[in-house]
């Protein structure tokens, strides 16, 4: 570890260096968790192949598939109705024998988002170094981990020999002070809109972000799962929150928790921190307290406003920045939305809960919260995809299907679904969705989709509504389910 | 991988903020197992309507508002646009789209970081210009010259037959232009430090500054 003053990424990205070239030259980075998925993997073992090369750590790898797999109870069975995904997938399970590689497959009863599995499996490790293809890795940075997503021909690089190069981003401190209003209203999704609205959609570029402060300390682990996981909606490669109890807590016993995990929790205890007197590269500032429930009216995440407020005016918006203006006037026209119209009047077909971004356990149980006893409104088609077969075992355990298929909900089986729509899964052209997801760019969802980005509760509240509400304001039951 | 060097055409002007990796190739066509032939998917909800109930290629026409489809950019080796371009998801397949319908650089005042290291791997140079620089390429109507060797980005207007009437200087780290320029395999180049990969498995193993590899597989469910 450093010897100088450092953040807890630098000591992270320290003792993971096997070399560097030169003083301002890239860092071969050790990679300590390797995860794969069927879309951005299959070219990387091809190249493996033709170059004749290995897997070097099939120990330090895992894969599981997510992005294809529909979602439709009794539809999980090869061949799949969609040929292209099926033969995608089927490379995967190939590719796995082939080179000795556990999988998580679609039978499996460990099958997931492979950013909701990771941790919930134990294979996610404070102060480890984690790489997926899929830029949604910053996710397991909540266990002050250092996670990001990277190309495939960095999947087979990584494949191959295990390490990565990699230019040293700087340090990012977003400190997020005071207590977020209303325990079950303002959630770690608005908050980490907030935040991407504040500092804009590449203000962490060239950065790896440490949120820190009161309201940081005060979420579960996964409310910060939350708040990684859109760290690269911010422009952030990597998010981390340094490991506390609670952190150390929730991996305590999984499936491939080490067994020598609490030695490793005593060393993590005096290193996994940033020392006082380390200095960040940038700084932002946020107060929690003053966090509203948060809906996007644009086509980026950046482009997000209080349930309160009103869809707002380009030029407004745009501040004399022209280009800033014209990407909202040209987000509105996408939208089908005009200036000046409450976010709560904005009518919804869709509602979708579900994604690496929010479709663990608690999202869930908060989203039943504005659900339960509550039928869904005329005209909304609404679903919720657990984001693992485990949430979902979990979840019906507590007979949270019940209450989301009472109100009219599909209840469905785990993978990413209509965050990207790359299942059947999909918004027709012109279909308004309230989504739990991390993008609201153009045709994400469905080609001519039209994305709002929410929390579970804001999403839940919304299907019931039939628009959003703010629910501050909503008759919701307190405590557990 | 292919060479770097020089590449000069006209320039294609793509004038927009924040363009993600979703615009650049939508998710329908990431399901593909190889790396070739995405250069028809490049920005294709952009570049193409749909007509009827929009399935099959036949009901998928060109939109001639749309820069991609004008005949004076075809041909152009070189895309020019505005910030944070390729935000969002990793998927390298925006990049496969951009060389494979042949673009060789692209032009913007900032890269996402991911998208950016994406390039280098695909014979791909991302120029990172000043905003003010970029907005007048983008109302640029010439020949442009990008240089890698001389870190030099050349305009030619059309009576400029002696020389460029602008010329531009950008940054890059040295270690990224020696791969772009010598066309570098760079899991080849890793692999020479093996030595150092393996030492480092032994030690960190001793200290504990890496985590151990998994555990045998478990049943599944536990």
């Amino acid at each position: 570890m450093a010897q100088n003053a450092s953040t807890l990424f630098e000591k992270i990205w320290d003792s993971h260096e096997v070399l560097r070239k030169g003083a301002d030259g890239p860092s071969l980075l050790y990679v300590d968790r390797h995860m794969v998925h069927e879309v951005t993997s299959p070219q990387a073992f091809e190249g493996l192949r033709a170059n004749g090369r290995e897997v070097r750590r099939p120990d330090l790898t895992v894969a599981t598939m997510d992005h294809n797999v529909p979602t439709t109870p009794g539809e999980r069975r090869l061949p799949m109705a969609d040929q292209t995904s099926d033969l995608q997938v089927r490379t995967l399970e190939e590719n796995c024998r082939e080179f000795g590689i556990r999988l998580f497959g679609m039978d499996s009863p460990d099958q997931g988002i492979v950013h909701v599995i990771g941790p919930q499996l134990g294979i996610t490790l404070p102060g480890a170094t984690i790489v997926c293809g899929d830029s949604h890795t910053s996710t397991h940075g909540a266990f002050g981990a250092l996670a990001f997503g990277i190309g495939t021909s960095d999947v087979e690089h990584v494949l191959a020999s295990q390490t990565v190069w990699m230019q040293k981003p700087k340090s990012l401190e977003i400190m997020i002070r005071g207590r977020m209003s209303g325990p079950h209203a303002v959630t770690a999704k608005d908050v980490i809109l907030y935040v991407i609205r504040k500092i804009g959609t590449d203000g962490g570029a060239g950065h790896v972000a440490e949120y820190r402060g009161q309201a940081v300390s005060d979420m579960s682990m996964e409310q910060r799962m939350t708040i990684c996981n859109m760290s690269i909606e911010a422009g952030a490669r990597a998010g981390l929150v340094a490991p506390d109890e609670k952190t150390f807590e929730y991996l305590r016993g999984r499936t491939y928790t080490p067994e020598s995990y609490e030695e490793m929790v005593d060393a993590w205890k005096k290193t996994l921190r940033t020392d006082s007197k380390a200095s960040f590269a940038k700084r932002y500032e946020i107060d929690a307290s003053r966090i509203a429930p948060q809906v996007s009216w644009g086509t980026n995440p950046g482009m997000t406003c209080d349930v309160t407020e009103a869809v707002p005016d380009p030029a407004e918006y745009g501040d004399g920045d022209k280009p800033r203006e014209d990407s909202a006037r040209k987000a509105l026209q996408y939208m089908g939305l005009e200036p000046g119209t409450p976010m709560t009047e904005i009518p919804l077909d869709r509602v979708f809960i579900g994604s690496c971004t929010n479709a663990r356990l608690e999202d869930l149980i908060e989203a039943s919260r504005a659900v339960r006893g509550r039928k869904i409104a005329r005209g909304v088609r609404a679903m919720v995809v657990p984001g693992s077969q485990a949430v979902k075992r979990s979840a019906e355990e507590m007979g949270l299907d019940a209450i989301f298929k009472d109100a009219g909900f599909e209840w469905r089986e785990s993978g990413c679904s209509m965050c990207l729509g790359m299942n059947p899964d999909i918004l027709m052209p012109g279909e308004r969705c309230a989504s739990t997801s991390n993008r609201n760019f153009e045709g994400r969802q469905g080609t001519g989709g039209r994305t709002h980005l929410a929390s579970p509760v804001m999403a839940a509240a919304a299907a019931v509504n039939g628009h959003f509400v703010d629910v501050r304001e909503m008759d919701m039951p307190d405590g557990t389910v | 991988m292919e060479p770097f060097r020089t590449v000069r055409s006209v320039t294609t002007p793509l004038d927009k903020i924040n363009i993600d990796t979703d615009q650049i190739v939508p998710k329908q066509f990431l399901k593909l197992v190889q790396r070739s032939g995405f250069g028809r998917y490049l920005f294709y909800d952009w570049r193409y309507e749909r007509r009827g109930d929009g399935s099959g290629d036949a009901s998928v026409v060109p939109r001639p508002d749309f820069v991609l489809n004008h005949p004076r950019y075809k041909g152009s080796a070189i895309l020019a646009t505005g910030e944070n371009f390729g935000c969002g998801s990793s998927r390298e397949h925006a990049v496969w789209a951009l060389a494979d319908h042949g673009f060789r650089a692209v032009i913007a005042p900032s890269f996402a970081d991911i998208f950016y290291n994406n390039c280098f791997k695909n014979g791909v140079l991302p120029v990172t210009l000043e905003r003010g620089e970029v907005r007048d390429i983008l109302k640029f109507e010439g020949d442009i010259e990008v240089d890698l060797e001389a870190k030099e980005v050349r305009m030619y207007g059309p009576g400029d037959h002696a020389g460029p009437s602008h010329v531009a200087r950008f940054e890059i780290e040295p270690h990224r232009r020696t791969v772009l320029l010598e066309g570098l395999d760079e899991i080849a180049q890793t692999l020479k430090y093996e030595k150092e990969i393996a030492e480092f498995e032994r030690e960190s193993g001793l200290t504990g500054d890496a985590a151990p590899p998994l555990p045998p597989d478990k049943p599944p469910g536990t």
